[in-house]
């Protein structure tokens, strides 16, 4: 297909990609690239298929066609937890954490090690998870809470627990749905601070809609539309694509 | 370290000292043996309500099918017992002796392939924990690799205890039909009957119970728990966590059924018969309303109420029987929409405060204040 003008060192491949629910094609032949360390933002228009994009990375639906592919591994043809493995990173769009669990807990379990029934039963709480769960917390402004249940804290509180229970599974690939909406304006500025931190040394595609959020963040941002790409570049030339004003921008 | 000084919080020792005083020392010095009896039979709940808490309270998964691995514990141990009472001088009326009664009035003139194992008893044991827990890996790999869960699952586990009950009326030869097993004796030539007999095995029986709950705890404990109750919240979250939420499933779904298949085993030991009204879909639900009444998600709570809700059974239904039912149907709802967390919800929102407060002002008076507002005010 591509393979023409594919250069070696991508991190994530998207070809060809397809899914439709009963005839309805959420995304139509998309075909995207990540490269290593890159910061992707996608936009779109509500219905774009923007979240549908995530579900597909991830597992969480399964691709009608097309492959994705992560590091020479294909994606579609594993489960959730594999994908997990392999190095993929999901966060939802409204914040899901373990509510009748303590921060502590809530970090606990996504550290990577024990993830299957017995590893899970001989877990011990050693000094290594420790010292990485209070390295999280303090990242994620929630080192004096914890203690806390998940249920007392705020909706950016929870919001910022879920991205620290990302970062402690250090995927290669951090995929987050829209991290700051809902959020008050220092919550906001606070979340921007952590994900400028937490985006070293790994690729992460957002969704967002704030667009000086997005300006902030993005290397390259990609505009869907109607489950298909409508511009692709920089900020700057998104920007000023007549397709995208028209589409999205200009309300 | 943390988990070895804190097996028990402190409303946890306490539930557990009270317990162990109850079922060692005051039920077996204050009742005679034929009640002593009748606790035992309850306590045979007890195990299936230990069983649902950790698959329903913690992991989410309601089973209404608890019944057969409790009828498959019974059948079992039922088997083994049957055989040895149908020995060549007890049958040497039949027309085939040496075969349990019921086959021979079937016309059925040698042992069945499947029943000569249970001439063993270590096989039976065995058996016991391992033909409950092997059909419900079946089932909860079924279902849950398929992502089946919730009221599917529910109905699906009723269907199965349905399905089973009427294979074992219909298969009669082989199982004794609706009338079960009856007329069991001895135990490697220990006779079951009498009352030191029962007494002994009504120990037995606490002691298993204790082990039980102490494995129930451990599992609580391990990070699988957390991992349970996290399922139960957010499915999904705990998938992209990098967890199979099938494996954790089937194996709540597998401990649940080997708490209650013992249970069974004992049932069948205590009160000397096994029959298919315990496998059915009426004793399965009965079994989860045990649990809902005494909470959830409460280890004690659940087994006081296995415990206190039989109890209610007899004494009602000795005096009342046609309005047990009704009883326990209002006690379900009445569970449901005014006290979700049943009794140790109860005991969690009114009792226990007043205990910590006694303990609080106690403490405050030898000034030991830092410690008390910690101690006293766990989030249940």
């Amino acid at each position: 297909m591509l393979v023409g003008h594919q250069p070696k060192e991508f991190l994530l491949a998207v070809s060809g990609l397809t899914v439709s629910f009963d005839g309805f094609k959420a995304v139509n032949d998309l075909s995207f690239y990540i490269e290593e360390n890159e910061i992707r933002v996608i936009i779109g228009p509500n219905g774009a298929g923007k979240t549908t994009v995530l579900d597909l990375i991830c597992g969480k639906t399964k691709a009608t066609e097309g492959s994705i592919q992560f590091r020479g591994t294909e994606l579609t043809k594993l489960k959730e937890n594999e994908i997990v493995k392999a190095g993929v990173g999901r966060k939802f769009q409204t914040p899901s954490v373990f509510e009748d669990l303590t921060v502590f807990e809530n970090l606990e379990i996504s550290f990577p090690r024990g993830r299957t029934v017995f590893g899970s039963l001989t877990f011990q709480r050693d000094q290594q998870v420790k010292d990485r769960v209070e390295e999280v917390a303090e990242m994620i402004f929630l080192k004096d809470k914890l203690n806390t249940y998940a249920s007392e804290l705020s909706h950016g509180q929870k919001q910022w627990l879920e991205i620290g229970m990302l970062l402690i599974q250090d995927p290669d690939l951090l995929m987050l749905d829209e991290p700051v909406a809902g959020m008050s304006v220092s919550e906001r500025a606070k979340t921007a601070e952590l994900l400028n931190r937490i985006i070293k040394n790994r690729s992460v595609l957002v969704i967002e809609h704030d667009m000086k959020f997005v300006e902030d963040i993005a290397h390259k941002v990609t505009v869907l539309h109607q489950g298909q790409i409508l511009s692709e570049g920089t900020m700057e030339k998104v920007k000023n694509d007549p397709k995208v004003v028209e589409v999205y921008l200009g309300h | 370290m943390v988990i070895n000084l804190r097996f028990f919080n402190r409303s946890e020792l306490m539930g557990f000292i009270v317990l162990a005083a109850v079922l060692f020392v005051i039920l077996p010095l204050s009742l005679d043996v034929f009640r002593l009896n009748l606790v035992a039979k309850y306590l045979t709940y007890a195990f299936v309500a230990l069983g649902l808490v950790l698959c329903w309270g913690y992991g989410g998964i309601l089973s209404l099918g608890q019944g057969v691995f409790f009828g498959l514990g019974g059948y079992c141990m039922a088997m083994f017992l049957k055989l040895e009472a149908s020995s060549v001088e007890n049958t040497k009326i039949q027309s085939t002796p040496g075969i349990p009664d019921f086959m021979d009035w079937n016309q059925i003139t040698s042992l069945p392939l499947f029943w000569q194992p249970f001439h063993s008893l270590t096989f039976t044991i065995l058996a016991i924990i391992l033909v409950p827990g092997i059909f419900a890996l079946i089932i909860g790999t079924a279902m849950f690799k398929r992502r089946v869960g919730g009221t599917y699952f529910a109905i699906i586990t009723q269907a199965v205890a349905a399905i089973l009950t009427i294979l074992i009326v219909g298969q009669q030869g082989y199982t004794g039909g609706i009338n079960g097993m009856t007329d069991l004796r001895t135990l490697k030539g220990w006779d079951i009957r009498p009352d030191h007999a029962k007494v002994i095995l009504y120990f037995v029986e606490v002691v298993l119970l204790f082990a039980c709950i102490g494995i129930a705890q451990f599992i609580r404990l391990t990070k699988l728990g957390r991992i349970l109750v996290a399922m139960r919240e957010q499915e999904d979250r705990v998938r992209f966590s990098g967890y199979s939420v099938a494996n954790f499933k089937i194996f709540a779904f597998c401990m649940a059924a080997v708490f209650a298949a013992i249970g069974g085993a004992m049932f069948a030991l205590n009160v000397g018969f096994m029959s298919p009204s315990f496998v059915g879909i009426v004793p399965s639900i009965e079994m989860v309303i045990y649990t809902a009444v005494g909470g959830r998600m409460s280890i004690f709570g659940a087994i006081w109420g296995a415990i206190l809700v039989n109890f209610a059974k007899t004494s009602l239904s000795e005096s009342f029987p046609q309005l047990w039912l009704f009883g326990l149907g209002a006690l379900f709802i009445a569970v449901v929409l005014a006290f979700p967390n049943g009794l140790s919800g109860l005991w969690a929102d009114y009792v226990q405060p007043r205990i910590d407060r006694l303990f609080t002002s106690r403490k405050s008076k030898s000034a030991w204040k830092d410690n008390s507002v910690a101690d006293g005010a766990p989030a249940e």
